[in-house]
């Protein structure tokens, strides 16, 4: 029993999985109705939608900052790339009156151009994630007040609007859109070895290019993939206002994004990544954000709610802390 | 050996000279812009933007990251004000009192950065949704400062002069970047910063005291940050918990332009201090040009920093040439400065899968 208990507390989903399990228990039961899902017009309503709907943004933008953290980088960028794709969305539509596909394809392929530039600067030139991806975070919602014209950019696309409101078999669109990342992000990591070229190049670059690997070609196609993915999360916000608003949308995304993938169980510093950590860390946020809501905790009260899980998370994820606590509890002292 | 001495300095002179450039630049376009006035208007306007670089030098010297500073300024100038409005708080108290949060919620984030070998980057983060939190909770709203000191205190100024003077905030910048960049060139301290951001290993094996020196450089960038929120709502007159978002963007970018090393051991204060006017002065070319949409602010910035960040790249490789490490795999200071800290702390390198200790 014992073993299987330390096997079981040391897997890295675990303590995102109990983090998740004791708000959603802590709602069962304080708020009354929390897991109610109604079925209206054929769509499913109620706060377990909601959050999983609110959600999926950070979501797909964490798979992205997952695999470019365990590389033993970050991307801050990506807010501003969502601010990009979403502004060129925008345009096409009120323009250049698009059809849906190329309002579709041309913010991502932007987006992706973006990661591409994050990544040349990265193994082009060996400039430090962070600073690289400041360049562009800087840069990217001023790009994008400028491609809109520095004011909201509102349209009616009933098409486009539906990759942001839409539901589909009773669930929000974007749902789907998070799982397809993941389904075609999870059959790459399968059917290549690209997952184990990540881990080597977060584990230790130096290594990893003495042994052969191309670390600047796993570097360049992780950041390229991050870019990717801001640019489809740009494209649901925009597409959930049907409108561009460079100033503030995603705003403060990519620390939400970084949040998720730590309290998800991947280390910043490299090495070993756990998807599905950063997703239901991603759900962690979220659900906790919905909880203060639905208890009617006045929102300035929001933030600090936040801020004392995110402290809490990371203290529970310091070996040091987890020393000390072990050591308050009688008898594993010795071990 | 002039030479030597000039090659230490080429990203300050580069700094500087853009500066230079870019006033002149104006001063062509515009006959009212090359004055004094503009010049020490530069220099009020940008006062606490100034004064987060200058705190968030030490952090960046050390290899770390501040990213609290803006939810920081934007506290500590509701604080004030609603001590000052609401309360009937005397000023001097209340400033007091938010330089000495300031300083506490700096240590205690250098504290947690260190004992616990958390990220200094996700330890800040979650300092800055503090910060802003609690600025909400203090009040939801804008409140008016009508303090009579604090009114004094934005109309007061030296005169320089028939037109042009230097204002009370500008003086406290001056002050700061004098104070720090005597601190980190002629104390024991200011080596020990520069130092822990080229190894910290290298550090504790030397036995410099690397728990009290990290504490105190974030404790110092609280402190920066608290003085930075004071001024600005003697700037503003005003205390909003919704003010100066993403300052904390501005001031790592006014560091990184001022030529601070971003992964440490390398920089002057007085870089960071150009490189907040730089940030000003291009604002200020734009406001004089009128056509131009202030989201060119943003894109300027962020190409200075490319051109920086890349001017770093061939300074640093030019350093590392003739030394024993001008491999072609070599990487100069970033690799180092990494392996050193991962070294350092064993810890986060195997968080994920760390629930066997």
């Amino acid at each position: 029993m014992i073993p299987r208990l330390r096997r079981l507390t040391s897997s890295p989903l675990t303590w995102p999985l109990v983090t998740l399990a004791a708000i959603l228990l802590f709602n069962l039961l304080f708020t009354p109705g929390f897991f109610r899902v109604e079925l209206k017009d054929g769509h499913l309503f109620g706060s377990l939608v909601d959050i999983v709907k609110n959600a999926a943004p950070v979501m797909i933008i964490a798979t992205g900052m997952t695999l470019v953290i365990a590389t033993g980088g970050i991307d801050i960028s990506v807010g501003a790339v969502v601010a990009i794709a979403g502004a060129i969305a925008g345009v096409l539509v009120t323009r250049y009156h698009a059809p849906l596909l190329p309002v579709l394809v041309l913010p991502l392929i932007a987006a992706t151009l973006c990661g591409a530039f994050n990544a040349l600067l990265i193994t082009g030139f060996g400039i430090q994630p962070i600073i690289a991806t400041l360049i562009l975070m800087v840069m990217g919602r001023g790009l994008g007040q400028l491609i809109i014209g520095g004011r909201v950019l509102w349209f009616r696309m009933a098409s486009f609007e539906y990759l942001g409101t839409g539901y589909l078999l009773g669930l929000p669109v974007r749902i789907f859109v998070a799982a397809a990342l993941l389904a075609l992000l999870a059959l790459v990591l399968r059917t290549t070895p690209l997952g184990l070229f990540i881990q080597a190049t977060g584990g230790s670059a130096k290594a990893s290019r003495y042994s052969g690997l191309s670390v600047g070609l796993v570097k360049f196609v992780v950041y390229t993939f991050s870019g990717l993915c801001a640019g489809v999360a740009g494209l649901v916000l925009t597409a959930n206002i049907h409108g561009s608003d460079a100033a503030l949308v995603g705003m403060y995304i990519e620390l939400d994004a970084i949040l998720a993938v730590v309290i998800g169980g991947t280390s910043m510093s490299g090495g070993k990544f756990n998807l599905l950590g950063s997703l239901v860390g991603a759900l962690i946020i979220q659900s906790l954000t919905t909880t203060i809501f639905t208890k009617g905790v006045p929102v300035q009260f929001t933030l600090v709610v936040k801020a004392a899980v995110v402290v809490i998370v990371i203290l529970l994820q310091s070996g040091e802390f987890r020393r000390q606590l072990a050591a308050l509890v009688p008898g594993r002292a010795t071990r | 050996m002039k030479l030597r001495v000039s090659r230490r300095y080429v990203p300050l002179l580069a700094t500087l000279l853009v500066f230079v450039a870019i006033f002149c630049l104006g001063g062509l376009q515009y006959r009212a812009f090359f004055s004094l006035r503009v010049f020490t208007n530069l220099f009020t306007d940008n006062a606490f933007l100034g004064l987060c670089a200058v705190g968030m030098t030490f952090v960046i010297l050390s290899g770390g990251i501040d990213l609290s500073v803006g939810a920081m300024v934007a506290f500590s100038s509701t604080l004030i004000a609603s001590l000052t409005q609401l309360a009937h708080f005397p000023p001097f108290p209340a400033i007091a009192l938010v330089l000495a949060i300031g300083l506490l919620f700096g240590l205690a984030q250098g504290a947690v950065i260190h004992f616990y070998k958390a990220p200094a980057f996700i330890v800040t983060l979650a300092g800055m949704f503090l910060l802003r939190g609690l600025g909400f909770v203090t009040s939801l709203d804008a409140i008016p400062v009508e303090d009579p000191f604090m009114v004094k205190l934005s109309t007061l100024a030296i005169p320089l002069g028939e037109k042009a003077s230097l204002s009370f905030s500008a003086c406290v910048l001056i002050l700061a970047v004098v104070a720090a960049a005597v601190v980190l060139g002629f104390t024991k301290f200011g080596r020990n910063v520069y130092a822990i951001g080229g190894s910290e290993l290298s550090v504790l094996l030397m036995g410099i005291p690397l728990a009290r020196t990290k504490l105190a450089i974030y404790a110092l960038s609280g402190f920066f940050s608290a003085a930075a929120g004071i001024v600005f709502t003697i700037y503003t007159l005003s205390g909003s918990a919704a003010a100066a978002m993403g300052l904390e963007l501005d001031a790592i970018a006014a560091v990184v332009i001022g030529g601070t090393l971003l992964s440490g051991g390398f920089g002057f204060v007085a870089g960071s201090l150009i490189g907040a006017l730089i940030q000003g002065v291009i604002q200020t070319l734009i406001s004089f040009q009128g056509t131009l949409d202030v989201s060119w602010t943003k894109i300027f910035v962020g190409g200075l920093l490319l051109a920086f960040i890349l001017l770093q790249r061939v300074f640093s490789q030019g350093m590392k040439k003739g030394g024993a490490a001008a491999s072609q795999y070599a990487r100069p200071a970033p690799s180092l400065s990494q392996a050193g800290s991962r070294a350092g702390d064993p810890a986060v390198g195997s968080t994920a899968g760390s629930g066997k200790r």
